[in-house]
């Protein structure tokens, strides 16, 4: 099968899958029940529920479970008391497009998950922005 | 949950999607179409002619990119100093095996407790034959070498949503998809269907292929028997003396072998650098690394860590931290060939163009995960004769491998228990290390029961941790390599960058390598013109 055969079925497979194409739902990607807190469910997107899990799971990867990041040959920034957070734009754009090595994390999650991670990071962590990025504005930047 | 097949979607979410959707291995096919993999264009050793004018050169970085500069061009004459970050030469080309420790980003420290011989590669642990530059370098270099199974036609292919979650052998769906698929064309062929398509000369030879093809019976079906038997496998095999009358097997059904997904799989070990012969240093990927260490050791400093890197009209300086005595440092040359991985080097104050500076920073790195799990005995082979290969699964884990060497030996084994990317990979490293490796065994353990009674231990690499990566690899778009690869490959001022992510084989040393000796061949032209 050509490489080229293989991305037009395969987006063929999901879209009708997504549709409800019973016929095709077997080859749709697996959906497990995955975590409690919503890790392990499926392999091509985040689904965790909330802001603070999604932090937990995906973020915390990089940026650590204290948000206070990390140092080794480079450095993953903290996001604790981190003032670039102020405009509530940089945080939800660096979580749609990526930035330097960061892969754009925010293109497995839907417009609500990546206000909610968003949210969560810019009112814990000694952050305190009380101005809440809502989906709307979230899809505006995508 | 928002649909990704949308017309927005990015080439990124396109490729992430493949790889869930069709597993990994289909996904490097896909991005090999988008080419972020590809063949090699190495055409035998480097030739730096002429006089190197006692020029100098810094090299940031002793992973296989740096190595092959720092051995080419001190062969050609040049004054060569290497600055390495680790403890140890090799970058990605990198073995975890018993005694080894392992810190990650986070402070989490690992210790390998494998038995003597047995290591797992985090990083790259395929050398494909296509990818002339390694095997090149190996065989000059004295690493020796021996076949990793890619495609092993007795390893499983495991759904949960196919046969009750029970794993069928790689042949059996391989022979039953070809079988069926062969029967379906000759009936069309025969039904003239294809009539536009192929003349009726072609069609006889067509339908006499595809009998060969698909194992099909003399009247071009696809049915239990000798033929297709000798494919999927026999119910009593053949044998010798007076048991010896083999019992053929019953085909699936057509709409089984469909229905299951696992004819994804199947087109997985057909790309070039899949095919086999596909090989693996002897004692893992490290002796690569090793190999030219004994060349080039001598001129790599190690424990050094790059903090700036500042080029005039008269040299590159490049400033560095000991990081075992903290100690600030600095190394002057009149070039450097940086092949820092683009996640540290964007972190890094250096004075380029703003077109170079923009590629720095456009490359994301991709996330994954690798587990080494080792048992107390080689199940896999003692009681279901997998002998190496991949077994490939819907599961979180995405693969098992199985080791392909010291077959048959009765001590203890390892497996590579995961390797995962998108969102897995993700929430993997999340995890404590240890979790880590109890999740892989869970999961692994429905394809493996033998797993929870014969466990010993286990080391788990998510490669977002990894201190001097922080990824796996660069990911590059169509749009991206449009907008920056030539400017990040471009020689600027006195300073070149290599590395895989230099490269369109992007993820494999082979990409390392001809970045680097692209690099170094018009560093050299350079220096040659004056």
């Amino acid at each position: 099968m050509k490489a080229e055969t293989l991305i037009r079925s395969s987006i063929a497979a999901v879209v009708a899958a997504s549709l409800g194409a019973s016929a095709l739902a077997q080859n749709a990607p697996t959906v497990f029940p995955g975590d409690a807190d919503g890790a392990f469910v499926v392999g091509t997107k985040f689904s965790e529920p909330d802001g603070a899990h999604l932090f937990k799971r995906v973020c915390a990867g990089c940026h650590m479970p204290d948000a206070k990041g990390a140092k080794g040959a480079g450095f993953f920034p903290a996001l604790a008391g981190n003032k670039k957070l102020a405009a509530n734009g940089y945080p939800v754009y660096v979580v749609l497009k990526g930035m330097n090595g960061m892969p754009p994390v925010g293109a497995m999650m839907t417009d609500q998950q990546v206000a909610d991670v968003v949210n969560y990071v810019r009112t814990n962590f000694g952050n305190k922005y009380r101005d809440a990025v809502k989906p709307a504005d979230v899809q505006a930047l995508r | 949950m928002e649909d990704f097949a949308t017309p927005g979607m990015t080439k990124r979410d396109l490729l992430t999607l493949i790889g869930r959707t069709a597993g990994a291995t289909a996904m490097y096919m896909a991005m090999a179409s988008l080419d972020q993999a590809a063949a090699s264009t190495f055409k035998g050793p480097v030739k730096l002619e002429g006089d190197a004018k006692g020029a100098s050169v810094l090299i940031l970085g002793a992973g296989v990119a740096g190595l092959v500069a720092a051995l080419e061009l001190s062969k050609a004459g040049y004054k060569v100093q290497v600055l390495e970050y680790n403890n140890r030469v090799g970058g990605r080309s990198w073995t975890l095996k018993g005694g080894d420790t392992y810190t990650e980003l986070g402070g989490a420290t690992q210790k390998c407790e494998f038995s003597e011989g047995n290591y797992i590669n985090p990083g790259p642990w395929r050398i494909p034959h296509t990818h002339y530059g390694v095997m090149h370098y190996c065989h000059e270099l004295g690493v020796a070498l021996e076949p990793f199974q890619q495609n092993n036609f007795g390893a499983y292919l495991h759904s949960t949503k196919a046969f009750g979650g029970k794993p069928q052998r790689y042949r059996t769906i391989h022979s039953d998809f070809q079988g069926y698929v062969g029967e379906l064309l000759g009936k069309a062929v025969k039904q003239n269907a294809l009539s536009d398509a192929v003349t009726s000369e072609d069609a006889a030879i067509l339908l006499e292929a595809l009998r060969g093809w698909g194992a099909l019976d003399k009247d071009m079906r696809y049915v239990k028997g000798r033929a297709s038997a000798d494919r999927r496998g026999w119910d009593k095999d053949p044998g010798g003396g007076l048991t010896a009358e083999p019992i053929p097997s019953e085909p699936l059904s057509l709409s089984t072998v469909l229905k299951s997904g696992l004819w994804r799989a199947i087109g997985g070990n057909v790309s070039l650098d899949h095919q086999q012969a596909i090989f693996q240093p002897v004692g893992g990927m490290e002796n690569v690394a090793k190999g030219f260490e004994r060349k080039v050791g001598n001129l790599v400093r190690l424990n050094s860590k790059v903090t700036k890197i500042h080029q005039d009209e008269k040299g590159v300086t490049v400033s560095y931290d000991d990081t075992k005595t903290g100690e600030h440092l600095m190394a002057q040359a009149d070039w450097c060939v940086c092949t820092l991985p683009l996640t540290i080097l964007s972190q890094i104050e250096i004075n380029v163009s703003p077109t170079l500076d923009a590629a720095i920073h456009a490359v994301p790195y991709l996330p994954g995960l690798k587990v080494g799990l080792e048992f107390k005995r080689r199940f896999w082979e003692q009681d279901e004769f997998i002998y190496g290969g991949i077994t490939s699964t819907d599961l979180p884990i995405s693969q098992i491998s199985y080791p392909s060497y010291k077959y048959g030996s009765r001590g203890p084994g390892v497996l590579l228990g995961a390797y995962s990317n998108g969102s897995y990979a993700y929430e993997f490293t999340t995890l404590p290390p240890e979790e880590r490796v109890a999740r892989a065994l869970e999961w692994g353990s429905q394809i493996h029961p033998q797993y929870k009674s014969e466990f010993m231990n286990g080391i788990a690499v998510g490669w977002h941790r990894v201190p001097w990566t922080q990824g796996c690899f660069g990911i590059w778009t169509e749009e991206s390599r449009a907008t920056h690869y030539k400017n990040l490959c471009q020689l600027d001022g006195r300073i070149v960058l290599a590395g895989e992510h230099a490269s369109f084989i992007g993820g494999w040393q082979e990409g390392g390598i001809t970045s680097s000796i692209d690099a170094i061949t018009r560093l050299h032209q350079r220096v040659q013109a004056g």
